[in-house]
């Protein structure tokens, strides 16, 4: 499969210009790599490493002002330094790349078949006719499995989804039959299910074309599945490289066993790791080792040289410059790093991160904390008698009108309606925590800001802590809003960067009229609860990281002890070693203070680290309901079943196993009065359904059923999974509803 | 696009009504044509005054919606009335539309073409001494009034004929009076005179559309599909021409339309201070005799040609964009 070496990387350099009268700033330090034919390379590491640094530097596309030394040599010919006109026959020809954001790498302004035939035009000779090149792009699209080529053709970027304009952006790579294709981050942009038909998709025209892939991404699950030897990104070096089981498996630089540490697997519940601290900002790493001030085994040595970047071999490296089927790591420690687990190198009880200022050195303060708690439940008006439910959501329905269609019109039409969310039931019960899953479109944020608008909604009935939100006073809705709190995703954004920390924390309390004495008093306790130091209090939130502004959020969110938190994407801006710490401190909450939860994610892994329950969108409508862990092993939804097969896991053998069900097409954007089954045009059991079966699915719109009435799991299907093997044919499970 | 188009149409349609009677009714406050005719020498009798006033429903004590209400009523019937000296303001109106529309046609190519131009070049030069001239140019022209540039190349003018002994550029009137010989000696001796009256409405235009132009450029440079048009093999300057420049002409289809008036009052300058025939030095005329109609007929012809040039900008928008065609 794979033969010679077609890119060979050495020592490259990238600068990028640091402002006026400042230094230009090192991004990529010394990275050296092999790509040989037919192989794929994974580039893996967090924001900031470097990655795609490097493979712009590759096609000479570093920004403008961009530093680039060393060698980049593709086929025996060096690109670094070639002149523009030189470089330009060598790029879409012979290396060619897959851009993260498929929407904003098209022209906006012209055709997909255009753009694709153009690159034909480039490069072939004699140069095809502006006809023919077309028609070959659409030979090109139907190689990549786009539905309807012709169409797609014709159509402008914008008119197609994010799966197919990737899809067509692959097709544009291997237009010319490259030797390389670079891809960075080629489907971070795109849903679960939609990323599994890209990444097929890629594979398909890899396997066509024969090109070598280097695939870059933070995302260790996709590296697991599509690699063959993965190079691990820190701080603009390669820290390890190895073939990819091996680097699983028996990872040897202490930041590459906390980094697949951290990473929340869908398939096991186990303890996470967070790497304490954040990696040096570019042009700020320490003279020595980048990662040691991170490092629970570095010692003075690693703090004063770079350690290279060497062969793996028992206990000792032997440097071996170049080496292409070895184990690699830059580390003086690999010995010690291979007899320990990442649990015991990174142990999560750890509150807080390290480095960047605020250290938690002491323990939380979790007994004064419950003693609050205990107080204020004492005072506080507890809910209502009869209601165990925090959150009780029934046949909730939000449509946004569509904006007129423009033109002269006489007489008046009925304005359309986009259903965001349809006929969605949901609950929370006390100290629970729900995740509420699904796709971008499925009507999560919409659920979400439904809640927290404390009004009546278009139909459909909304409990918050026993009080139906249609017959809420201004009063109430005061009340309530100091039991029911946010996180947000971007902590960046949700933080006012005028305020500082400990004004951030007391607004809460001071919203609620608690004296301003007794608010301040209780900001170092709230400070020390989510493992930051109470000195953080006086400083501004830019001061700090992005996982420790989530933290701030967090106890912004906690100052007032909310029965109800709403959880909308907290950790999805956040690094994954950066993560796997919030979300060890979610769970740390959970158990000391108890707050019931409602937690929006797309991530079924973290769904799975964190939740009680889920509840599965689908096109604004709930699909299915239940136990985490019965949901994630019994799924009942083909539509589920699909969710949960999509999503790639860190570890290339389990990923190799794993069932796929690749799903046609893309979420739909809201079902809005469809009659029927909304997932039937992608559900594998519908097209091979009988027609009479069918015929159910598209009269019928299911309604949520289990298999017995007091049955938890239940799922809005005609024809569900009966336990996660083989779906039933003949009988439907409910009776529909029309 | 029909069912657009036509919207835009009827929206121009009430926008034309709306402004001219706001232009009738102003201009019959501020303007006072009884003055005028009150000013000959000698006096006239207060009654022949009353009489030649009220021929040309001009008289003031006449109810000004009773005088738009008969002014627009002849007007929807194609005659837009007499001026103040008794001739007929459609005549006066055929022989100058022309004069104008030409110094406007090319006052608009020559500075939305330059523009563009310029911003590009000083985008892809960013930084370096043709942005900074090119700055520095945009400035000085935006900070100077119009009838000072058009006099400063006057002046400019004059001292470059005298340099060189004969009349290189003429600043006086859209053509030589009474000049002999074929097409294209009168071609000739036409761009001679249009060249400064032209510059004056086209520097304006350049200066500002090259700012724009140039932000633009500069957004788009950095732009994905840029990148991505490299990354298929196409040179810089090539990924630019092809990818880059109609993506970043969609924002200045809307400067386009308010554009077109700062250039429209320019062509008013231009043609008082070079002597054209045109509808601006009407207007200027018209205006200080307190002729109400001839100055109600050149706003017609403003209103006009702005609202045709909002729809330009609405075709170029659609043409430019297929993001917007929609319905």
């Amino acid at each position: 499969m794979t033969g010679g070496a077609i890119l060979e990387v050495r020592d490259l350099h990238v600068s990028l210009p640091g402002g006026r009268r400042s230094a230009p700033v090192p991004v990529v330090r010394g990275v050296s790599l092999t790509l040989r034919a037919g192989e794929v390379l994974g580039i893996v590491g967090e924001s900031g490493a470097g990655k795609t640094m490097t493979a712009l530097s590759l096609l000479g596309l570093t920004p403008p002002g961009a530093v680039v030394r060393g060698s980049v040599r593709l086929l025996g010919t060096e690109l670094v330094g070639l002149p523009v006109r030189e470089l330009a026959q060598q790029r879409g020809r012979r290396i060619a790349m897959v851009f993260q954001d498929p929407l904003t790498a098209f022209t906006p302004v012209r055709r997909v078949g255009d753009q694709i035939g153009e690159a034909l035009r480039i490069h072939q000779r004699p140069r095809p006719t502006r006809e023919s090149a077309l028609r070959r792009a659409v030979g090109l699209l139907e190689s990549v499995g786009v539905p309807e080529p012709d169409r797609a053709a014709r159509a402008y970027p914008h008119e197609l989804s994010g799966g197919l304009r990737q899809r067509a952006m692959i097709a544009m790579a291997v237009a010319n039959r490259p030797d390389v294709i670079v891809a960075d981050e080629p489907t971070s942009a795109l849903d679960v299910t939609v990323q599994a038909q890209v990444l097929d998709a890629l594979a398909v025209a890899r396997k066509a074309t024969g090109a070598a892939l280097l695939l870059v991404s933070h995302d260790l699950g996709v590296i697991a599945g599509a690699a063959d030897r993965v190079a691990v990104m820190y701080a603009g070096r390669i820290v390890e490289s190895a073939p990819v089981d091996d680097l699983f498996s028996r990872p040897r630089m202490p930041y590459t066993l906390g980094l697949i540490g951290s990473v929340p697997r869908l398939d096991d519940v186990g303890t996470l790791t967070p790497v304490p601290g954040t990696p040096p900002a570019p042009g700020t790493a320490p003279p020595g080792c980048s990662f040691a001030p991170r490092c629970p085994i570095a010692d003075a040595h690693c703090e004063e040289a770079e350690p290279p970047l060497a062969r793996v071999s028992g206990t000792t490296a032997v440097a071996v410059p170049g080496a292409g089927d070895r184990h690699l790591a830059a580390c003086f420690h690999t010995g010690t790093t291979a007899r320990h687990t990442a649990q015991e190198l990174f142990p999560p009880a750890v509150p807080g991160e390290r480095s960047g200022g605020p250290v938690a050195g002491s323990k939380p303060g979790a007994g004064a904390a419950k003693a609050a708690i205990a107080g204020a439940k004492a005072t506080a008006p507890g809910l209502r008698p009869g209601a165990d439910h925090v959150l009780r959501i029934t046949g909730l329905t939000k449509s946004y009108p569509l904006p007129r269609r423009s033109g002269l019109r006489l007489r008046r039409r009925p304005a359309e309606a986009l259903h965001a969310v349809e006929r969605a039931d949901l609950h929370v019960r006390r100290g629970e925590t729900v995740a509420l899953v699904g796709e971008s479109g499925a009507g999560k944020s919409t659920t979400l800001s439904e809640v927290i608008a404390f009004a009546a909604p278009e139909a459909g009935r909304i409990e918050i802590l026993g009080h139906d939100t249609a017959h809420l006073r201004r009063a109430d809705v005061r009340g309530l809003r100091g039991r029911v709190q946010l996180v947000l995703q971007d902590p960046m954004a949700a933080l006012d960067p005028r305020m500082t920390v400990g004004a951030i924390i007391a607004e809460p309390l001071l919203a609620q009229r608690t004296d301003k004495a007794r608010a301040a008093a209780r900001t170092p306790e709230l400070l020390r609860q989510v493992g930051l130091d109470p000195s953080a209090a006086g400083r501004y939130p830019h001061e700090f990281s992005g996982g420790q502004r989530q933290r701030i959020a967090f106890a912004r969110a906690l100052a007032v002890e909310p029965e109800l938190l709403l959880l909308d994407e907290p950790v999805s801006a956040l690094d994954v070693s950066v993560q796997a710490g919030i979300l060890e401190l979610l769970r740390r909450l959970k158990r000391e203070l108890g707050p019931a939860c409602l937690f929006v994610t797309h991530d079924l892994a973290v769904v799975r680290q964190i939740a009680d329950r889920l509840v599965v969108m689908y096109g604004g409508r709930t699909i299915e309901s239940g136990g985490v862990t019965e949901v994630f092993t019994r799924p009942r939804h083909p539509y589920t079943k699909a969710l949960l097969s999509a999503v790639p896991l860190p570890d290339p053998r389990a990923e190799r196993a794993r069932e796929r069900i690749i799903l046609p097409g893309d979420p739909p954007r809201a079902g809005g009065g469809t009659a029927g089954c909304l997932f039937r045009a992608r559900c594998p059991v519908y097209q091979t359904a009988a027609p009479e079966a069918r015929a159910l699915c598209e009269r019928e719109t299911p309604i949520p059923a289990g298999r017995s009435a007091d049955d938890p799991h239940v799922a809005a299907c005609h024809f569900p999974y009966p336990d996660g093997k083989a779906p039933l044919r003949h009988r439907p499970a409910s009776k529909g509803q029309l | 696009m029909v069912g657009r188009l036509s919207q835009r149409l009827i929206h121009s349609a009430i926008l034309l009504v709306v402004s001219t009677l706001l232009s009738y009714l102003v201009s019959s406050a501020a303007l006072d044509p009884r003055a005028y005719f009150a000013d000959r020498q000698p006096p006239p009798p207060a009654a022949s005054v009353d009489r030649e006033l009220a021929s040309l429903r001009l008289d003031e004590r006449e109810p000004v919606l009773d005088r738009f209400a008969h002014w627009s009523w002849h007007a929807l019937h194609g005659d837009l009335g007499r001026t103040i000296d008794g001739a007929s303001v459609n005549d006066e109106f055929g022989r100058r539309v022309g004069v104008s529309v030409r110094l406007l046609l090319i006052g608009t190519l020559v500075g939305t073409g330059l523009g563009v131009l310029a911003g590009v070049w000083a985008a892809v030069r960013r930084g370096r001494l043709p942005d900074r001239m090119l700055t520095v140019f945009s400035f000085l022209v935006l900070s100077v009034p119009t009838f000072v540039l058009a006099l400063l190349l006057k002046d400019g003018a004059l001292q470059l004929n005298q340099a060189v002994g004969h009349t290189v550029i003429r600043y006086t009137g859209e053509s030589t009076p009474g000049r002999s010989g074929g097409l294209l000696s009168h071609l000739q001796d036409r761009a001679g005179h249009l060249v400064l009256p032209a510059a004056t409405v086209a520097l304006g235009s350049i200066a500002s559309y090259s700012r724009y132009q140039r932000g633009a450029t500069l957004d788009v440079l950095g732009s994905d599909h840029l990148r991505t048009a490299q990354a298929k093999g196409l040179t810089p300057g090539r990924a630019l021409l092809r990818h880059g420049l109609r993506t970043s002409l969609i924002p200045m289809t809307t400067f386009f339309s308010f554009g077109f008036l700062t250039l429209f009052t320019g062509s008013v300058f231009a043609e008082q201070i070079f002597g054209w025939p045109g509808m601006g030095s009407w207007f200027m005329d018209a205006a200080q005799k307190g002729d109400v109609n001839s100055v109600v007929a050149v706003n017609l012809f403003a209103s006009v040609t702005v609202l045709l040039a909002g729809l330009v900008a609405d075709v170029l928008l659609v043409v430019l964009d297929p993001r917007v065609r929609r319905g």
